[in-house]
C-alpha cells in the first residue's frame, strides 16, 4: 500500500494533476474565512462593471488630501479623457478647416488640444457635415473646455433653509487621497456580474458547489456501478443477464437527453444541487457497470479465488477480500473521471436552464447560463463568463491528469 | 484392486458442456470415476483435454451439466454455503500456478490463519496456532518467523507450492486434487514437492488424485491411471497396467512422447 503511494506520488502526471486540484481545493476552502461576503450578495447597482479597484468618490474628498506636483498627471487627465476616436474626429475636423495634415499629428495631445482650442468656431460652415457630426463636435468642445482649465473644482452644500448652494470644498487639481485612507475601498477583481454581484467571491462558491455536486454524482455513479458490476460479474447467470439488459438499454440512450429529460421532469421547486447530483448520478453508472463486470468476470475464475472458496470464505468475503482489491485501482480511476464527467455534466444542464435553481447558491453552469442570458460574450464582458470557463477546464484537466497519471502506475505497459 | 476399502468419492456420468448452439464445447462427456480410501489415482492428458474441468467439478467450483457425484456413499450436497464449506473439510485442492494461488492482497499468515479457522481453530489463543503455523512450515523446509508478515509473491515458486502443502497440512482433508502441482516449477524442486505430498500422505492418510501430463509422473506415484482424450477416459487401470501394456493409441502417444535420454528424439511423432 505504502510502495503504491510512494509509486503514485513520483508519477510527474500524477502530482501535477492533482497539485493543480489541490489547490483549487484549497482555495475554496481558505478564501470564504477571509472574504466572509455572501457570494450572491449584490453590491453593485447595474450590469457588468469591470474588474479594478473601487474607491469610494465621497469619502476620498473627506480623506487627508495630499498635493504632489507631477508633471505628467495633467497630460494623463486629457489623455485618458481623449479617446482615439475623438482624436481622428479632431484631426478630420481640422483637415476640413485648412489646416494641412502633415501639422497635424494625434499622438501629440498638446499641440493637438492648441490647434482645436485656436482653430474651432462653432459658426463656421463645413460643407458636406451632417447636423449630426456637427452636434457632436459641439458637445466634444465642451468637454474640452473643463479638461483644459487649470481650475479646480468647487464642492457645494445646498443650505437647508435658503436652498442656496455654498462652497464647502475645493478640489485643486494637484490634489491625492492615499486609497489606504479612504474609508470605503472595495476590490472587485473579476468585476461584477449582470446582477452585480463579485465575480471573484460568487465563483469561489460556485466552485466548491460545483465540486460538491461532482463529487456526489460520480459517488453514486461509481458506487452503483460498482455493486451491479460485482453482481453481475461474481453471480453471472440469469441476475447477470437481466443487469447487463438493463444496463445495455441504458448504453444505448444517450446519457444527455436522459438528464435533460429528467431534470425537467424535476420541476424547478424541487431542482437542488443535490438533486442534480443525484440525477447526474443515476445516469452516469453504465460505463463503470460494464467495466467492473468485465473485470470480475476474469477474476473470478481465478485460482486465488478458488482457493478462498476452499478455505471456506462466504461470498461477500470473497467479494470484498479477493475481487474488490485486485478492481480498486480501476474503481479509484473511474471516479475520478465520474466526478469530472459530473461537473461537466451539471454545467451542461445549468448552460440548458434545466440546473440548479438559481435562488439560492451559485454553481458553474449558472455563473455560464447568466453570463449568457445577459448576453456577456456579445457585450466583451470576458470577466463574466472568462475565468468560469478556466475554472472548469483546470478541474476537468487536473482530475483527467490524475487518472492518466493513475493509469501509468497501475497499467505497466503504460509506464514511459 | 482394493475392493474391501471405503469408497469415497464417485462420479457417474460426469459431463460439463460450455456455451450451447454452435459454440457448444463438451468439455467432460460421461465420465465415470472411482476413488478409494488411501488410493492415489492419476489422470493423464494433454492440454485441453479436460482435465481442470473434471477436477473442478469434483471440487464443486463449477457445476455439472450432468451426472452425479457422490461423496462417501451418499449423493454430494453442496447447495448452501454451510453445506459447501462442510464439503472442502474434506476435499482440497493443489492449483497449477502457484504465483496466481494466491491473494497478493493477504500476507503469508492469513493465509495459513484461514486453513486453521476452517478447522474449528478461530478461538484458539495465538500462541496456539502460531505454535501450528511453525509445524506447518516446518513440515514443507520454510521457517514459519521468516514467512510472518511477509506476502506470497516475495516468495519463490517452489517455496509458494511448498507452502500450499503446508496448507494441506494444516487442513488434513481426507482427498486432496493435486491439478498439475509441479508443472510450473523447476525440476529440482519438482522432486522436493512430491516427496513432500507422499510424506504427507502417508502422515494423515490423505486420498490423491494427481492430475498431470507427465505419464512418467503418474506411474512414480499412483496406484491406478486415467488416461483422458477429448473429456473422455479413453484408459484406465492399475498404473503397471495402463503405462506397461496399454492397448489405446493415444496412450501408447502419450508415452512415446515422453522424451528419453538414451534414444534420438523423433520429432515427427509430436
Amino acid at each position: 500500500m505504502k510502495h503504491t503511494l510512494r509509486q503514485i506520488f513520483r508519477s510527474g502526471k500524477f502530482v501535477f494533476g492533482f497539485s493543480i486540484f489541490v489547490g483549487i481545493l484549497l482555495i475554496v476552502i481558505i478564501y470564504p474565512l477571509i472574504i466572509t461576503n455572501h457570494p450572491l450578495e449584490i453590491v453593485g447597482q447595474g450590469t457588468f462593471f469591470p474588474p479594478g479597484v473601487y474607491v469610494n468618490v465621497y469619502d476620498s474628498l473627506g480623506s487627508t488630501s495630499y498635493t504632489l506636483m507631477l508633471e505628467d498627471a495633467a497630460a494623463k487627465r486629457i489623455a485618458s479623457k481623449l479617446s482615439e476616436g475623438d482624436r481622428t474626429a479632431i484631426k478630420e475636423w481640422l483637415v476640413k478647416a485648412g489646416i494641412p495634415e502633415g501639422e497635424i499629428d494625434t499622438a501629440d495631445t498638446e499641440k493637438l488640444l492648441d490647434q482645436w482650442v485656436n482653430n474651432y468656431d462653432p459658426n463656421k460652415n463645413i460643407p458636406g457635415m451632417t447636423n449630426a457630426k456637427r452636434n457632436y463636435f459641439i458637445r466634444l468642445n465642451n468637454s474640452l473646455k473643463g479638461l483644459l482649465s487649470t481650475e479646480g473644482v468647487s464642492i457645494a452644500v445646498k443650505n437647508t433653509e435658503t436652498g442656496a448652494l455654498e462652497e464647502s470644498d475645493f478640489v485643486g487639481q494637484s490634489e491625492y487621497v492615499n486609497v489606504s485612507q479612504v474609508a470605503s475601498v472595495r476590490v472587485l477583481p473579476l468585476g461584477t456580474d449582470n446582477f452585480g454581484r463579485d465575480v471573484l467571491t460568487e465563483l469561489v462558491a460556485a466552485t466548491r458547489v460545483s465540486l460538491q455536486i461532482g463529487f456526489v454524482a460520480g459517488t453514486i455513479a461509481t458506487l452503483i456501478g460498482l455493486a451491479l458490476g460485482l453482481l453481475a460479474g461474481y453471480v453471472g447467470g440469469l441476475v447477470d443477464d437481466i443487469i447487463m439488459f438493463i444496463t445495455n438499454l441504458f448504453t444505448v440512450i444517450p446519457t444527455f437527453v436522459l438528464l435533460i429529460l429528467i431534470s425537467f421532469s424535476i420541476g424547478q421547486d424541487k431542482r437542488g444541487p443535490f438533486a442534480i447530483a443525484v440525477v447526474i448520478g443515476l445516469t452516469a453508472w453504465f460505463w463503470t457497470a460494464r467495466a467492473v463486470r468485465a473485470q470480475v468476470i476474469s477474476l473470478r475464475n481465478r485460482d486465488h479465488v478458488n482457493l478462498s472458496k476452499l478455505s471456506g470464505h462466504s461470498i461477500a468475503h470473497i467479494i470484498i477480500a479477493d475481487i474488490l482489491p485486485y478492481i480498486a485501482s480501476y474503481v479509484v480511476m473511474a471516479l475520478i473521471l465520474q466526478i469530472s464527467a459530473g461537473i461537466l455534466a451539471e454545467a451542461g444542464l445549468s448552460i440548458l436552464g434545466l440546473g440548479p435553481r438559481t435562488t439560492e447558491v451559485p454553481t458553474l453552469g449558472l455563473m455560464m447560463n447568466w453570463a449568457m442570458i445577459y448576453q456577456a460574450q456579445i457585450l466583451g464582458k470576458w470577466w463574466a463568463y472568462f475565468p468560469v470557463i478556466v475554472v472548469i477546464a483546470l478541474i476537468a484537466f487536473s482530475l483527467n491528469l490524475m487518472n492518466t497519471g493513475l493509469d501509468q502506475v497501475f497499467n505497466p505497459a503504460l509506464r514511459d | 484392486m482394493p475392493v474391501e476399502k471405503e469408497l469415497y468419492l464417485s462420479a457417474s456420468g460426469l459431463t460439463k458442456v460450455f456455451g450451447f448452439g454452435r459454440q457448444k464445447t463438451v468439455a467432460v462427456d460421461h465420465v465415470d470415476l472411482n476413488l478409494y480410501e488411501g488410493e492415489v489415482i492419476s489422470i493423464v492428458g494433454e492440454s485441453g483435454s479436460g482435465k481442470t474441468t473434471l477436477a473442478k467439478m469434483l471440487l464443486g467450483l463449477i457445476s455439472t451439466t450432468e451426472g452425479d457425484i457422490y461423496f462417501q456413499g451418499k449423493k454430494r450436497d453442496i447447495s448452501t454455503h454451510r453445506k459447501k464449506k462442510e464439503y472442502w473439510k474434506n476435499i482440497q485442492a493443489i492449483f497449477q500456478d502457484p504465483f496466481s494461488s494466491y491473494n497478493i492482497f493477504n500476507k503469508i499468515d492469513t493465509v495459513l490463519l484461514d486453513c486453521i479457522h476452517m478447522r474449528g481453530g478461530r478461538k484458539f489463543p495465538y500462541a496456539k496456532k502460531v505454535e501450528l503455523m511453525t509445524e506447518a512450515c516446518s513440515f514443507v523446509n520454510l521457517k514459519f518467523e521468516e514467512l510472518t508478515n511477509k506476502y506470497p509473491f516475495e516468495l519463490s515458486g517452489g517455496q509458494m507450492q511448498r507452502l500450499m502443502i503446508a496448507r494441506i497440512f494444516l487442513l488434513k482433508p481426507k482427498i486432496l486434487l493435486a491439478d498439475e502441482p509441479t508443472s510450473m516449477i523447476d525440476a529440482c524442486s519438482r522432486a522436493t514437492i512430491l516427496d513432500m505430498l507422499m510424506q504427507l500422505r502417508k502422515e494423515i492418510g490423505m486420498t490423491i488424485i494427481f492430475i498431470t501430463h507427465d505419464i512418467g509422473l503418474a506411474y512414480y506415484v499412483s496406484d491406478s491411471v486415467y488416461i483422458m482424450e477429448h473429456g473422455k477416459f479413453v484408459e484406465s487401470g492399475s498404473a503397471d497396467d495402463v503405462i506397461l501394456r496399454p492397448k489405446e493409441p493415444y496412450t501408447k502417444r502419450l508415452l512415446n512422447d515422453v522424451p528419453k535420454i538414451y534414444e534420438e528424439w523423433d520429432l515427427s511423432t509430436v
